[in-house]
């Protein structure tokens, strides 16, 4: 079943590495990519930023880079000797979500053409556990994979100019929270109150780390107005997850 | 202090921005022309990353409350103090209640005005680069107030200018990781063609307006950098600039070196550019 993986090295800029995986977005792809990460994190490379995507990772080093090929060996040797991706201090957060028509200004509009009443779009939606992939788009923008392919459901060809801060959205096969007002395309199905970025994380700049998980817990408008009235006190529920 | 009695056009505070967060999808930002910048804070002895004010087209009027040094680098606006002329990439002394002001846009797009020590403005992740949602301020405003260094000292510069980095239109540039996508055509028009600027360019990006006809497929969201090039559905080369986005969609068909960046900082619309490949 899992087959054996194949990574190639290009040069993307001066002083950086992109490292790519086959093109398709599944866990046994991802968590080879994110052992690749931990373990370049812990070599004694001059390193300004390691970051992933789905099948890729990026390297910037702090200076640019002398020898390409001798760069490459180097980082083929830790790829052919990393370990198994370390899951021991990965985290399930419970992020709280105001599901409804309110919040959701597109749910009805998905009810009508994917043939779910807006009931099971909420039970599917907040049912399934999510694997924070990356971060990217905006600050603090989580990019989870495992949505139910129930949900899946085109990005708008016009996108919306204001999408809300915490507006909960789905996209083709994605799903995700905005972080912040922006500009978007994305399906709005509900809102949670909670900071994505700029919030109180123990001095992490985001909560959660490539590999956590997400579990969406649905609140009711009364307990999302109260969580954001007082969201300086607010903690977000997590557990250590076992495997 | 430094009081803004206009904004200008788009000016906003500007170093070296944050550099090493954008697994958090935080964007690069900093000074779009980086050389320009640096040179500013290099002439009046400040350290690079000190922040200095990008000012775009058209320049603000800013009132100084106390003496202090400033050096103007980047385009030419027609800076002058208390309506006089000054010279660029040179100390220029200031008294208290100075003004200085910016007239006619004589070449570029966008300069730079360091200040002995730096604008001192809010920080946010180490960076004071002026940012929607990371700082509350994203440009300069009519009666904001600017906190500079209290620094009066100067030691004379030992940095004599004898030339500055000049705006290049063959922008060096080497293979994106999708640059194999292209046909033989495509890559012929890529290297021989004159790009122009579009009236869609600014800190995130320049879009231009010719247009490479295309079915390549969209990619799987992967990383982006200042400098990538990326080629849309509809065929628009669309060059990311310092504030992009951390990770993409299109395919990545070219990546520009440092100085090529900077270069196209400098570019307004209808200006021509062309690409020369270093393989």
């Amino acid at each position: 079943m899992n087959k054996k993986l194949v990574v190639n090295y290009f040069q993307f800029s001066s002083k950086s590495i992109l490292i790519n995986w086959d093109n398709s977005i599944n866990n046994h792809i991802l968590f080879d990519v994110l052992s690749f990460m931990q373990a370049i994190k812990l070599s004694d490379k001059s390193i300004l930023e390691v970051r992933n995507t789905y099948c890729s990772l990026l390297v910037t080093y702090t200076s640019t880079i002398d020898n390409i090929y001798s760069e490459i060996n180097s980082l083929n040797l830790i790829y052919l000797h990393k370990k198994k991706y370390n899951i021991s201090e990965k985290k399930i957060w419970k992020i709280p979500v105001c599901y409804n028509e309110y919040f959701g200004k597109d749910l009805v509009n998905i009810s009508k053409n994917i043939k779910l009443n807006v009931e099971e779009i909420i039970k599917l939606h907040n049912e399934n556990t999510y694997t924070v992939c990356f971060l990217g788009f905006l600050p603090g923008f989580l990019y989870l994979s495992n949505l139910n392919k129930k949900l899946y459901f085109p990005r708008k060809s016009d996108p919306d100019l204001n999408i809300i801060k915490g507006s909960v959205g789905i996209g083709g096969s994605q799903t995700g929270v905005y972080p912040s007002n922006s500009p978007g395309g994305w399906n709005i199905i509900g809102n949670s109150p909670i900071d994505f970025i700029g919030g109180d994380f123990n001095d992490k700049i985001s909560f959660a780390t490539p590999g956590d998980l997400i579990k969406f817990i649905p609140i009711s408008q009364d307990d999302h107005k109260h969580i954001l009235n007082n969201l300086g006190s607010y903690k977000i529920d997590s557990e250590v997850f076992n495997g | 202090m430094v009081n803004v009695i206009k904004p200008g056009m788009f000016s906003t505070v500007q170093d070296k921005g944050r550099e090493g967060l954008q697994s958090y999808g935080i964007p690069q930002s900093g000074s779009m022309d980086s050389f320009s910048s640096d040179l500013g804070n290099r002439i009046l002895g400040n350290a690079v990353d000190t922040a200095v004010l990008e000012i775009t087209m058209v320049g603000p009027v800013l009132e100084f409350e106390s003496p202090t040094f400033i050096c103007i680098t980047g385009a030419d606006l027609s800076a002058s103090v208390q309506n006089m002329n000054i010279p660029m990439n040179t100390v220029i002394p200031i008294k208290s209640n100075d003004i200085l002001s910016f007239g006619a846009l004589k070449s570029g797009l966008r300069a730079y005005i360091a200040v002995l020590g730096g604008f001192k403005t809010e920080k946010a992740y180490d960076s004071r680069s002026m940012y929607k949602n990371l700082t509350k301020a994203i440009k300069l405003s009519k009666n904001d107030t600017l906190e500079i260094s209290n620094e009066t000292l100067f030691s004379d510069s030992k940095l004599i200018v004898h030339s500055v980095q000049e705006i290049q239109n063959e922008l060096i540039v080497t293979k994106g990781p999708e640059y194999s996508m292209l046909n033989s055509n495509q890559k012929n028009f890529i290297i021989s063609h004159d790009f122009t600027v579009s009236n869609n360019y600014n800190r995130m990006a320049v879009q231009l307006t010719d247009l490479l006809e295309n079915n390549l497929d969209s990619i799987i969201t992967s990383a982006v950098l200042p400098g990538t090039v990326q080629l849309t559905p509809n065929g628009t080369l669309i060059i990311l600039m310092r504030d992009c986005q951390t990770t993409g969609g299109y395919p990545r068909i070219l990546q520009l070196e440092e100085r090529a960046i900077n270069s196209v900082a400098q570019l307004k619309k209808d200006s021509k550019l062309s690409f020369n490949l270093k393989i």
